[in-house]
């Protein structure tokens, strides 16, 4: 027993690191892929309309982009060596099935690296549209980039590309097959759709503050409407598409939508329970809608829900109230900034303007944040409902953590340092911005290189 | 040759970049640290900053792609590495972290309390991420990370002569080249001061390396004798390349020539490494796992060589784009002073 303790101790300490370190880094990379989306907007609409403002916007963006890329491209490489630091098994077994896709990654990452510099070089040295071509390639690294790395992470949820001697070698490897493994199709666009979400609502809730604040110049109208009306129409087309990824894992990852929806026992007519309390005598408290659950899986109240109960207690996630509340939130969230949209379209085209109320922009002020939670319930529902598995129904967690010591303290170290660079981020956000009001431009990591120093 | 010896030199192309680019990189970091507060001092760092502003990003990416190839085309021996030497490991992850954060934010900060810690961040971690990389190779050529999960020891596998030597060793190798590079950018900008500034210390950083680097053979007989003989027998001819690249260097240096330096101090620095690679080849760990051992699965291999041809033909013309962009605005900036 004294053997055992300290294992799975560490266990707990490598899935917090893990899970700490990806839920900061996800934000960034979110960004990283929607950032170069809305600048090319902007400076589209700069272009055609010869716009001053949305060309400034688009400018400001850019040097944005370059700083939540320098962090997001530190946390990423913390990622990589966190991938042997702490789960040397998992990528000792597997690493050769499912590691090509991060190489992949690695390529759209590089070349969107060199392609922001050159873009944020080009505000100064090229001309209108020719600058505005060699964004193009950012957008398209950033999908490329975002696909390769979300199909590593649904082969986890959904093993393709080899065999399993009986002894439990790895044999028969394809790594293509492991890349386009089957859900792939439905975890890489609603990842990429969740990135453009985040990024939308976020830079809109900086303006909408700043309205709130009664800057209400055209700046900031346009600053507010670009990623607003961006986000606003990506939201239903993502309403469906994580429906349809609800349905795919009720086939393929019964037990984890089990645990999404609180199902003990498989059977049919199962009711849909919003919020409440799982327990193993079902779901206490929180609103219940009769048979409405089996509805979703299989559009009849008589299709069958796999329960809980299909497997082993010990083959079941682990914090079955939190998953669901977590699924709950990110649907929830969803569904309120459907609404906003609806509001804003109605508004829009009834006197081609935003609704006069501030309480328009007091919620969009906070659909920034709003859509960070749901992005975070999201990569929650994924990983902790994917437990006690890290490659589904081939390999446990527990068997493949690091055995050295000492991940405790590379947990603490890693919350204090994280911490400094989460808040040293925002405040170099902030004072770029407010360094804008006061005119002054602002120089920043992929810029040009400045003057010569001497 | 099997795809996996090709797939190791495929990796041993990145550890080559990443040492000469990453290594001048970290360089420029120590003499940052170590340049005083003076207005000289102060001069020397922003010439140090100009010179690392458009590479220090890519000098992530060769760390990813060795990292990335390691796991996917021996993973075996990518596990066995990780989770022995976690200790050193994760310090130099974390250097790359305050490293990153403070190069970046030292150019974007407001306030000059919060940019000299940024100035300070990036330069300490500047020293400290290459000595715990060196301390991980010498803990791999000197055959102390046996296979498996955490199986060797997690201290004396990267405290012990052999590593702590290689640490001191890549970090005045990185300050080397880093000043030879530097002597270059401070004469482009006519700053004859600076020019004897950075030659006095690219002098003084050659005789220290070099020192380091006869040392390190020695340690190398004494604990990690496969090593030394290889690098005594196959690998010859590449260690007196690099002796003879270093020693021409040196000369170059000493004479103030203008051009010359550069390339040769680049040349002792990849030939040491390819010398090293001989030498421990056709182990990934010495003498416990060799290359064809440790090797994935052979379609995983193919795949790593035409993920690798796709990013050389991609991936290059970009970064030269970049460059050529980046040389050319540098051209206006000078023709307009």
């Amino acid at each position: 027993m004294t053997d055992l303790f300290p294992f799975a101790a560490d266990l707990g300490a490598a899935r917090s690191q893990m899970a700490f370190t990806l839920g900061f880094h996800i934000i960034l990379a979110c960004l990283g892929v929607g950032l170069p989306a809305i600048i090319l907007i902007a400076n589209w609409i700069g272009l055609r309309r010869k716009d001053e403002v949305a060309l400034g916007l688009a400018k400001r963006w850019s040097k944005v982009a370059a700083v939540t890329f320098v962090v997001g491209a530190i946390t990423g490489t913390v990622l990589s060596f966190e991938m042997g630091l702490l789960w040397p098994e998992f990528m000792r077994r597997f690493g050769d099935v499912f590691g090509l896709a991060f190489a992949l990654e690695g390529i759209f990452f590089f070349t969107e690296a060199i392609f922001i510099a050159i873009y944020i070089y080009g505000w100064k040295h090229l001309s209108g549209w020719t600058h505005f071509w060699t964004g193009v390639p950012v957008v398209i690294a950033g999908l490329g980039g975002a696909w390769s790395v979300v199909a590593a992470n649904s082969w986890m949820n959904q093993p393709d590309g080899f065999k399993l001697a009986s002894d439990g070698t790895v044999t028969g490897v394809s790594p293509l097959d492991a890349f386009f493994n089957g859900a792939v199709g439905y975890e890489a666009p609603h990842l990429i759709l969740a990135a453009y979400l985040v990024t939308g609502f976020l830079v809109a809730s900086v303006y909408a503050v700043g309205m709130l604040r009664g800057r209400r110049d055209r700046h900031h109208r346009l600053g507010l409407l670009i990623p607003l009306t961006m986000a606003v129409i990506i939201t239903p087309i993502q309403f469906a598409v994580g429906d349809t990824a609800a349905r795919a894992i009720a086939k393929d990852q019964p037990v984890k939508f089990a645990a999404m929806e609180c199902v003990q026992e498989t059977h049919t007519h199962v009711t849909e329970y919003l919020g409440g309390r799982c327990t193993s005598d079902g779901v206490k408290g929180g609103i219940g809608i009769p048979g409405l659950d089996s509805w979703l899986v299989g559009f009849s109240t008589d299709t069958k829900v796999i329960g809980l109960d299909s497997v082993p207690p010990d083959d079941r996630p682990p914090a079955n109230t939190m998953l669901h509340w977590a699924f709950d939130a990110m649907v929830g969230i969803c569904s309120a900034m459907i609404l906003l949209g609806l509001w804003l379209g109605i508004a829009w085209w009834r006197k081609r303007d935003i609704p006069a109320t501030p309480w328009f922009l007091r919620a969009t002020a906070i659909s920034g944040v709003a859509a960070i939670v749901a992005l975070e319930c999201g990569w929650i529902v994924t990983e902790v409902g994917r437990q006690p598995w890290i490659v589904y129904e081939v390999m446990r967690t527990e068997d493949a953590v690091t055995k050295a010591d000492g991940v405790w303290i590379s947990l603490g170290v890693v919350f204090v340092v994280y911490a400094a660079l989460g808040a040293a981020t925002i405040v170099v956000l902030r004072a770029m911005s407010r360094r804008w009001r006061d005119a002054d431009d602002v120089e920043v990591p992929y810029g040009p290189r400045p003057e010569a120093p001497l | 040759m099997s795809s996996a010896d090709a797939v190791a030199g495929v990796l041993w192309v990145g550890v080559t970049l990443y040492a000469v680019f990453g290594g001048a990189d970290f360089g420029g970091g120590f003499w940052a640290l170590v340049a005083g507060s003076g207005e000289r001092g102060n001069r020397a760092r922003a010439l140090i900053d100009w010179a690392i502003g458009p590479v220090w990003e890519a000098n992530h990416v060769w760390l990813i792609f060795m990292l990335v190839t390691l796991w996917t085309a021996f993973p075996e021996a990518f596990a066995s590495v990780m989770s022995t030497l976690f200790i050193p490991l994760s310090l130099a992850a974390l250097g790359i972290v305050l490293r990153g954060a403070g190069f970046a934010f030292q150019r974007v900060a407001a306030r000059s309390s919060a940019r000299r810690f940024a100035e300070w961040s990036f330069a300490v971690s500047s020293v400290l991420t290459p000595f715990f990389m060196g301390t991980v190779v010498g803990a791999v050529a000197s055959g102390r990370v046996p296979i498996g999960n955490a199986e060797g020891d997690p201290v004396t596998s990267w405290l012990n002569p052999v590593s702590l030597l290689l640490g001191v060793l890549f970090v005045a190798t990185g300050a080397y080249l880093a000043a030879v590079f530097l002597v270059s950018d401070a004469r482009r900008f006519a700053d004859p001061d600076l020019v004897g500034y950075f030659a006095v210390r690219a002098r003084a950083a050659a005789v220290v390396a070099g020192a380091l680097a006869v040392a390190g053979i020695f340690a190398l007989r004494a604990d990690a004798r496969f090593i030394y003989d290889g690098l005594t027998s196959e690998a010859l001819p590449l260690v007196l390349v690099s002796l003879a690249c270093g020693a021409g260097a040196l000369a170059f240096l000493w004479r103030g020539a203008r051009r010359g330096a550069r390339p040769l101090a680049v040349g002792a620095v990849v030939a040491v490494i390819w010398g090293w690679g001989v030498a421990q080849h056709p182990y990934l760990l010495p003498q416990t796992l060799t290359i064809d051992e440790g090797a994935g699965a052979s379609e995983t291999l193919t795949a790593v060589l035409v993920v690798f041809g796709i990013a050389v033909v991609i991936v290059l013309p970009a970064l030269a784009l970049l460059f050529t962009l980046d040389q050319r605005s540098l051209l206006e900036e000078e023709g307009g002073r």
